[in-house]
């Protein structure tokens, strides 16, 4: 019955228990609605046949409503209404409040981006993976104009403000890929601006977050339907691409299993975000997005000790987008070195 | 509905008849009490223009508490309360006005006017100089805020609230001036009379709306 | 029926003789233009508006078939993504602030007021011309910044984007304003005309309910509007200077905004929805030759939607972040309004019941009329559910909700007025077969455009999207046939309403046999309204006595 409806009604699939009681809730408010439009068109069109003009300048009396009969058509909807209301008030409180033992996500929506970020660490541009029945909360900000986060399949949809958090949550039920839209008109690429949430069994999860946080080669996930995310989404993909074309790899290593660790041409990739860095002058830099940048664009501008300058510059082969695809490639690019220094996420309480 | 002096001469008691009623009004007590009921109708929307820019101002002011309080002490007390003065005394001698022209007494309706609209002129001026002050300071809103005075967060906000809402209120006070020059001018021309005062009426209705404004924007920005 | 007919009248139009064209009315009183564009009477005002409005229908539905045509595949297909931005945004503003808003107020409301109060103009004759320049000024203004590299923020450009976007929002923003002040000098007028200008007779509720609808109107108008005008120059002026009152990187807040839109803009679509209610309150009558069922409460509901319409605008904000609790406050209070409507609907229907009802277009409208305002006021109150509202905003689903209201229920109003008031208006019957054709189209391409759309928010279609995913296709396709079905109706009712004014039939004073006020007066109206003095102590829409007296020119 519940499949019938959820057919019929062209909703996506309920893979939280939110969504199942919205849907409940739904059912009801269109089957009452179905049968009193049906039931006052019945009526019209009996009324259209019964009370037909007969002849010509035909009078009529003059019928007026009883104070029973308005009351009636006050108290009835209004009592369909309110309980309606209630029903739906009562969903909405759930979801607006979150369970204490919920995990945190952040979730960053810019133009025209989705980037999520887990406390312990991992983040990735894009995609959400998140374990099945255990509850998961959201925490959005936007960096730019105002975004929305929107699973359809969760029923489950919040502003992304910039300036300040908002919060949502869900327990996704049944493991599988499903869409995340954004919902709120952000500009050129608003349309493309997707990412897809993997809800994963709950071991499956914890291994999987336990092989982010060692900090190995970020896996791209190979996706199953290409449609289901934008190509533009994922940088670090993008900018593999543009350091291939480019011809990056030419004098700069990206995996030290082939390569070994010996010296280059160019400095090697791995490990070099925030990496610290001596330069030929003897001072020592952090290899952070605006020295990433600025080597791109300027590179005898610092010179890494060691090395000779014979790196071109990019400025003008490479588009502001191209340059920062690159720069997140380059920060994916991880060993399996322990971290030199824990990161702790910043504490933020959500707005209410 | 207007008459020129010229073409009409004056009535015994001294003042031009009334002109003539429009076609869809059935005596002059009737349209003077519509006119003066679309005025109300028009001072409503009013209201509910500068309401907006108040919410704006409640809004920011529980967001920034201390900011608004510097900036505020920033702002002339004396100044503000000589235009608040201002604004009030010609309230009063608007609605003096008023009561001449009712009883036709157009000389002293002109005179009453002139007087009004010479205040609303003082207040413009000393606005001039609090505004050019802010300039001066840099104490100005959005990204052209450069106020070091303010060290709160929240400075530059004050200032668009600050000067919307009295820019908003000045356009007013010269929309107000106008209205008053005008009917003035009529008194000059003696055209008011116990029959016909409603264009007195309202537009001191006007001036009594941009005078209220104002004391609502003054405790606002510069007591509390 | 009205006794104070003069002797003249009955005698010169015998029962069955072929009406006849009045020889002075306010159309041909003064045939220079300058006779137009000066003119006071509010006759001739309404058919400006009439012209100015339909101009903006006309555009506002040659951006809407572009936006369907874009539409009829995932990816891009007739135009690239700017564009689209800038062409749904187009679309929005100008449908409302040049069509819904002003329409009815502005044509019929002009028209018809005054002449049901029993009066010979409304109160500001000058004003109201005013009100008419101002209108086309300010949508003058508007159209230019949209085509002189236009705003792409959507009808509703909230901040931040609409601040910091690179498009050319100020002049758009201008524009708005001074529309705004427009629809303010409209609504000041009508509510004084009502309180001044009734005949000696026409008491407060006797006076018809189109009447008590446009009063509802009126005060939405007079009290929303300057809202809006404040957020325009809010936004136009951050937006040209910087200012930061909505950007939060200077302090602002965005939600602020939202606030202050809404405020107007929740009013605003009663603004839009009861003038139609109040035309179908008296064409029902008309067409049923019926009192109406209940006209204290349809009164009574007029005033309760203007009132308590004001404060339902958090509904729009139940994503944004705002409290649980102000949710859920805003959700109890729009339920209220949908029990007025609910009121009205049942009201009607119940005027059918020992009518004598003829089917002619107008009638075939209001059908149409009542179907879409209960489903689509039913998926307003869905909407307001809050929990359910979380799944469907910014979705297709409110699309399709909106447009129901606003095109299945206005636009039938819209038509519905102006099949039964063309022949008072232009003295002319159109063709009656014809109009039931495209009445069918109408309503057929309607549901085909919209109930789509409804299933799109329920599969999760984002609205304001100009590519999207696959799965969305065929109901895509679907909704744009409808949509053509939709044009084509309007085509034909424009051509054939076009021919009627100067070769249709001549209707003579009250070809419907309607009891409404307005059909005392000739067809077309002289530029005075009446040609006899109108006995106005009979109820309107009183059909009990139609057939004990002889045959007057009333019953042509």
């Amino acid at each position: 019955m519940n499949e019938l409806l959820r057919q019929m009604l062209f909703l996506p699939e309920q893979a939280s228990t939110f969504a199942l009681d919205v849907d409940h809730l739904h059912y009801f408010v269109i089957l009452v609605t179905t049968f009193a439009s049906v039931a006052v068109g019945l009526v019209a069109i009996a009324f259209f046949w019964k009370y037909r003009q007969r002849r010509p300048n035909q009078a009529t009396p003059m019928v007026n409503p009883t104070a029973g009969f308005e009351v009636a058509v006050i108290t009835i909807p209004l009592a369909i209404f309110l309980l309606w209301f209630f029903i739906g008030f009562r969903d909405f409180v759930k979801l607006a409040s979150p369970p204490p033992d919920a995990m945190d996500v952040y979730v960053m929506g810019k133009q025209w981006m989705w980037k999520f970020a887990y406390p312990e660490g991992p983040s990735s541009v894009g995609v959400l993976h998140v374990p099945a029945n255990r509850p998961v909360r959201l925490l959005i900000t936007s960096r730019d104009v105002i975004h929305s986060v929107f699973i359809p399949a969760f029923r489950v949809k919040q502003d992304a403000q910039p300036g300040r958090y908002t919060e949502t949550w869900f327990t996704a039920t049944i493991p599988g890929r499903y869409q995340l839209l954004c919902t709120e008109y952000c500009g050129a690429q608003h349309s493309k601006m997707w990412g897809e949430v993997v809800v994963m069994a709950p071991e499956a999860f914890d291994e999987w977050i336990k092989e982010q946080q060692r900090g190995l080669v970020t896996r791209q996930d190979v996706l199953a339907d290409e449609d289901q995310v934008n190509p533009q989404g994922d940088l670090a993909e993008m900018g593999k691409r543009v350091a291939v074309e480019q011809g990056c790899l030419r004098c700069h290593s990206v995996n030290d299993a082939v390569y070994g660790t010996e010296q280059h041409i160019g400095p090697t990739w791995v490990d070099l975000y925030q990496r610290p860095t001596k330069l030929d002058n003897g001072t020592e830099i952090i290899a952070d997005e605006a020295y990433l940048t600025e080597s791109m664009m300027d590179p005898n501008a610092k010179i890494v000790a060691g090395y000779t300058a014979v790196m071109p510059s990019y400025q003008g082969k490479l588009s502001g987008p191209e340059t920062a695809a690159v720069v997140e490639y380059i920060k994916s690019l991880r060993s399996d070195r322990v971290r030199q220094a824990s990161v702790k996420g910043p504490l933020y309480e959500p707005v209410r | 509905m207007q008459h020129s002096a010229a073409a009409q001469q004056l009535t015994p008691e001294g003042w031009l008849p009334p002109p003539p009623l429009p076609h869809h009004y059935d005596d002059h007590v009737s349209h003077a009490n519509a006119v003066r009921f679309g005025m109300w109708l028009f001072l409503g929307t009013e209201v509910l223009l500068f309401a907006g820019i108040f919410t704006g101002y409640f809004t920011f002011r529980a967001y920034f508490p201390e900011a608004f309080d510097q900036a505020a002490r920033h702002l002339s007390i004396v100044l503000g309360t000589l235009n608040t003065f201002l604004l009030l005394t010609s309230s009063l001698t608007v609605a003096l006005a008023h009561h001449n022209a009712e009883r036709g007494k157009n000389r002293n309706a002109f005179w009453l006017l002139a007087v009004s609209v010479m205040m609303g002129g003082g207040f413009l001026v000393i606005k001039g100089f609090e505004y050019h002050e802010k300039f001066v300071e840099h104490a100005l809103p959005g990204k052209f805020f450069n106020f070091s005075e303010i060290t709160a967060p929240g400075g530059p906000v004050f200032y668009v609230v600050y000067f919307f809402a009295t820019g908003l209120h000045a356009l007013h006070v010269i929309v107000g001036m106008s209205l008053l020059t005008w009917v003035a001018v009529r008194a000059w021309r003696k055209e008011f009379s116990p029959t016909y005062y409603a264009p007195v009426e309202n537009a001191g209705l006007y001036w009594h709306l941009v005078d209220l404004v104002w004391i609502f924007l003054y405790p606002l920005l510069y007591l509390v | 029926m009205s006794q104070s007919a003069s002797p003249a009248q009955v005698a010169t139009a015998p029962a069955g003789a072929q009406p006849e064209f009045p020889k002075k009315h306010y159309l041909n009183d003064g045939t220079t233009i300058r006779s137009w564009l000066l003119t006071v009477d509010h006759k001739r005002i309404a058919i400006m508006y009439l012209v100015g409005t339909t101009l903006g229908l006309l555009l506002g539905g040659i951006f809407a078939m572009v936006i369907r045509l874009e539409l009829l595949t995932p990816g891009p297909t007739i135009i690239e993504a700017l564009t689209y931005n800038r062409m749904f945004t187009l679309h929005g503003l100008v449908m409302i602030f040049l069509f819904m808003i002003p329409a009815i107020p502005g044509v019929f409301g002009n028209f018809f007021l005054p002449i049901m109060l029993g009066a010979k103009d409304v109160a500001f004759p000058k004003w109201n011309l005013t009100s008419y320049y101002v209108y086309l000024a300010g949508a003058s203004l508007m159209l230019w910044g949209l085509i002189t590299g236009g705003a792409d923020t959507g009808w509703t450009f909230y901040t931040p984007y609409s601040t910091t976007t690179t498009t050319n929002i100020a002049p758009v923003m201008l524009g708005v304003f001074v529309i705004g002040f427009s629809s303010i000098l409209t609504g000041l007028n009508f509510i004084v005309t009502i309180h001044t200008l009734r005949a000696p007779g026409v008491t407060w509720f006797k006076m018809p309910l189109f009447v008590w609808a446009i009063y509802g109107t009126s005060i939405i108008q007079v009290l929303a509007t300057p809202v809006i005008g404040l957020t325009t120059l809010l936004v136009a002026a951050e937006h040209t200077f910087g200012f930061g009152f909505f950007d939060p990187a200077r302090g602002g807040d965005p939600i602020l905004f939202q606030h202050l839109f809404w405020f107007y803009s929740h009013p605003a679509v009663y603004i839009m929805v009861l003038p139609a209610m109040g035309v179908i309150s008296e064409a029902i009558c008309a067409f049923s030759r019926k009192n109406i069922f209940g006209y204290q409460m349809i009164a009574m509901s007029s005033l309760g939607i203007a009132f308590v319409g004001f404060f339902a605008w958090g509904h729009h904000l139940f994503t944004s972040g705002q409290s649980a609790f102000d949710a859920g406050a805003f959700a109890a209070i729009s339920m209220l309004v949908g029990v007025f409507t609910a009121i009205k609907v049942f009201n009607w229907v119940g005027t059918l019941y020992k009518g004598a009802i003829t089917f002619t277009a107008p009638f075939a409208y209001i059908c149409g009329f009542l179907f879409f305002l209960v489903f689509g006021g039913m998926t307003g109150v869905a909407l307001a559910t809050v929990s359910l509202d979380v799944h469907w905003q910014d979705t297709y689903f409110v699309v399709a909700h909106f447009h129901f209201i606003m095109v299945g229920a206005v636009i039938m109003g819209f038509l519905t007025a102006l099949h039964y008031w063309f022949p008072k208006m232009f003295g002319r019957k159109y063709p009656e077969n014809w109009a039931l054709l495209a009445a069918g189209l109408i309503v057929l391409g309607f549901n085909a455009t919209f109930i789509p759309q409804f299933l799109l928010g329920n599969a999760g279609m984002p609205r304001r999207y100009y590519e999207y995913p696959e799965r969305f296709t065929a109901l895509n396709v679907a909704s744009t046939a409808g949509a053509s079905l939709l044009a084509f109706g309007f085509i034909i009712i424009a051509i054939y309403l076009a021919i009627a004014l100067f070769n249709g039939e001549v209707a003579g004073r009250n070809p419907w046999g309607s009891r409404g006020y307005e059909w005392d007066t000739p067809s077309p109206p002289p530029t005075e309204n009446f040609d006899h003095p109108v006995d106005h102590t009979r109820i309107p829409h009183d059909y009990t006595d139609t057939e004990d007296v002889a045959t007057v020119s009333h019953a042509t």
